[in-house]
């Protein structure tokens, strides 16, 4: 008897000492990310004025805004949802409720896992061999937009698949029943009931490609370009793609105004997870089923 | 109804044709990585692209050091990850409270939306500074700064792929070890984590992929020397990876030369990487679906 509760007290003091070791972990894991966006917050923040969002660069980009990088980091976001999203919604509707069980349904699903895997500057390089070379559209917001799409892709099509898979069967057996045809209750039944998982997954996935800067390094962006882009076919200035030329390339940049470029950035990226987040759990409170 | 059928009939064409898009612009990038890059193959003899000295302006390509800047990169990036991104999959997934998992869940969401180059800045501004005074060394640009943060960028890769297989474990199992008396630690470790096996390997695998490719943050940390690697006391010499002088020299090149070719030859074999990689953690998954379905019917 004796023995027997010093191994479950040993048991249990495995137990507390491993317990420790996942929290402490997940601690170290997080606090990181936590200490990175204060902290661009805490040092960029000052730098931020309407004239900085809202001007062009001056001196060498040394002084002034960094509205052209703004707006290209708008238009290309923009850009690559016009592609993705009917793309990557039309490819996980097929996958969801049409693909049968067959070979070359799994060769789909095997491309969209290499696609995701793709390192990002190999889609730069495509991107500038196909697009930019091939097709001469020249480094230009079209041919950026189409590299990012690809990119982009697979993270909407396995979101909206998800979303697809998670309307129960229920649903589409009634609108069935009722008459309707396969798209029809596609269309009228379940995409609205998947749209909230739908919106989060292409949100996220945009989120992604504005952050981007290896895909766009010879297929867009613009060192220096003093001026906003008037047609799809100009190159133009890029949030990251500025914030690494201000960092790297250009000697004597004062830090606030490359820490000022982050935090523009951040709150890019920042406020499209926000929205996402919100979408999703709005969805999950508001869900019959 | 004639109308309605032919609707019907054209939706479907263009669904299906979206679908197989994935397959086809796999297609598109071998190919034009192919025409772009086969031609080095011709033009450098095989030897000197496999030595040790990489000096494009003085018609040096030997792609050794590149690979194995990345190699060491990409281990030191994982022996960060996986330790980090399991035990916290593990930890979300099997013991935190709600309102932990509520916290911890977005966080890793929001660290796989942070930009890599937002990342690679912090490294030059912050990190390296820190690690140079810390070690000792001339810089902080080093193999050893690049694989701690390209660990935190991994880890999100780990997680949610980790977590998912975690929880596609079905609760009978764990209620079965309760029962015979296990505890909540035994259970993970004997019953839960192999259940899951496939998916953790999976999440491994698709870690050091996300690792092997990253290229911005490489590209500003890692103080760029295209020196072939010795030893473990390399960790703290500058390196370069594949990615980032494919990031760095690209745009310098004339589009045609022999170096231009021999940076699409880098990205071949980078593709071929991660296809390799990718097709092995789908493989797994494969065959472990399959098992299961056998196992259930």
């Amino acid at each position: 008897m004796r023995r027997l509760r010093t191994a479950s007290e040993r048991n249990k003091l495995t137990q507390n000492i491993g317990f420790t070791g996942l929290r402490l972990a997940a601690l170290i894991t997080v606090v990181p990310i936590v200490l990175v966006v204060v902290y661009i917050f805490w040092q960029g923040s000052p730098a931020i004025s309407w004239e900085f969002i809202s001007g062009f660069p001056r001196e060498g980009m040394r002084a002034g805004g960094i509205l052209p990088a703004i707006v290209g980091t708008f238009w290309l976001t923009l850009g690559t949802g016009i592609i993705a999203v009917p793309l990557g919604i039309g490819a996980a509707i097929y996958l969801a409720e049409y693909a049968p069980d067959t070979n070359w349904t799994r060769a789909i699903r095997i491309a969209i896992i290499n696609l995701a895997g793709i390192p990002s500057v190999v889609y730069g390089l495509f991107g500038l061999g196909l697009f930019v070379l091939f097709l001469q559209f020249g480094t230009s917001i079209v041919a950026g937009s189409l590299t990012l799409a690809i990119m982009t892709l697979p993270v909407i099509i396995s979101t909206t698949e998800e979303a697809l898979r998670a309307v129960p069967n229920s649903f589409r057996v009634v609108s069935i029943s009722l008459g309707g045809s396969k798209w029809q209750t596609i269309r009228r039944v379940v995409i609205p009931q998947a749209l909230p998982g739908i919106l989060t997954g292409v949100i996220l996935g945009l989120e992604r490609a504005a952050g981007e800067t290896a895909p766009i390094l010879f297929t867009v962006a613009a060192f220096f370009l003093p001026r906003l882009p008037t047609s799809i076919f100009d190159a133009t200035m890029a949030l990251p793609y500025h914030l690494f030329v201000i960092s790297t390339q250009v000697p004597g940049m004062p830090v606030q105004i490359q820490y000022g470029t982050a935090v523009v950035l951040l709150t890019f990226v920042l406020s499209m997870n926000t929205v996402a987040a919100v979408i999703r759990s709005r969805a999950r409170a508001r869900r019959q089923w | 109804m004639r109308e309605l059928n032919w609707r019907e009939y054209i939706t479907t064409r263009l669904i299906r044709a979206c679908g197989y898009s994935a397959i086809i612009f796999v297609g598109l990038i071998f190919i034009f990585l192919l025409r772009e890059g086969s031609p080095a193959l011709v033009e450098i003899p095989l030897p000197s692209l496999f030595s040790s000295r990489w000096y494009p302006i003085e018609e040096y390509f030997g792609i050794l050091p590149l690979i194995s800047g990345s190699i060491v990169v990409t281990i030191g990036a994982t022996l960060v990850s996986v330790p980090l991104g399991l035990s916290t999959a593990i930890f979300i997934a099997e013991i935190a409270p709600r309102w932990a998992k509520e916290i911890l869940k977005p966080l890793v969401e929001v660290l796989a939306g942070l930009p890599s180059v937002m990342l690679g800045f912090l490294g030059i501004l912050v990190v390296a500074p820190f690690i140079r005074t810390a070690t000792n060394i001339p810089t902080g640009l080093t193999a050893f700064t690049g694989a701690l943060i390209l660990g935190m960028m991994a880890i999100p890769t780990i997680v949610s792929v980790a977590e998912d297989a975690l929880d596609a474990v079905p609760r009978t199992y764990r209620e079965a070890a309760h029962a015979l008396g296990a505890t909540e630690w035994q259970t993970i470790w004997r019953v839960t984590l192999p259940a899951a096996r496939s998916g953790v390997l999976t999440a491994i695998m698709l870690g050091i992929g996300r690792a092997i490719g990253e290229t911005m943050t490489v590209m500003m940390v890692t103080g760029n020397a295209p020196v072939l690697l010795t030893g473990l006391e390399s960790l703290f010499r500058p390196v370069r990876t594949m990615t980032a002088t494919i990031a760095a020299e690209m745009g310098e090149v004339a589009t045609g030369s022999v170096h231009y070719h021999t940076l699409f030859l880098i990205g071949i074999t980078l593709f071929l990487i991660s296809l390799i990689v990718n097709m092995a953690a789908a493989g797994v998954v494969f065959r472990q679906r399959k098992r299961a379905e056998r196992i259930l019917s």
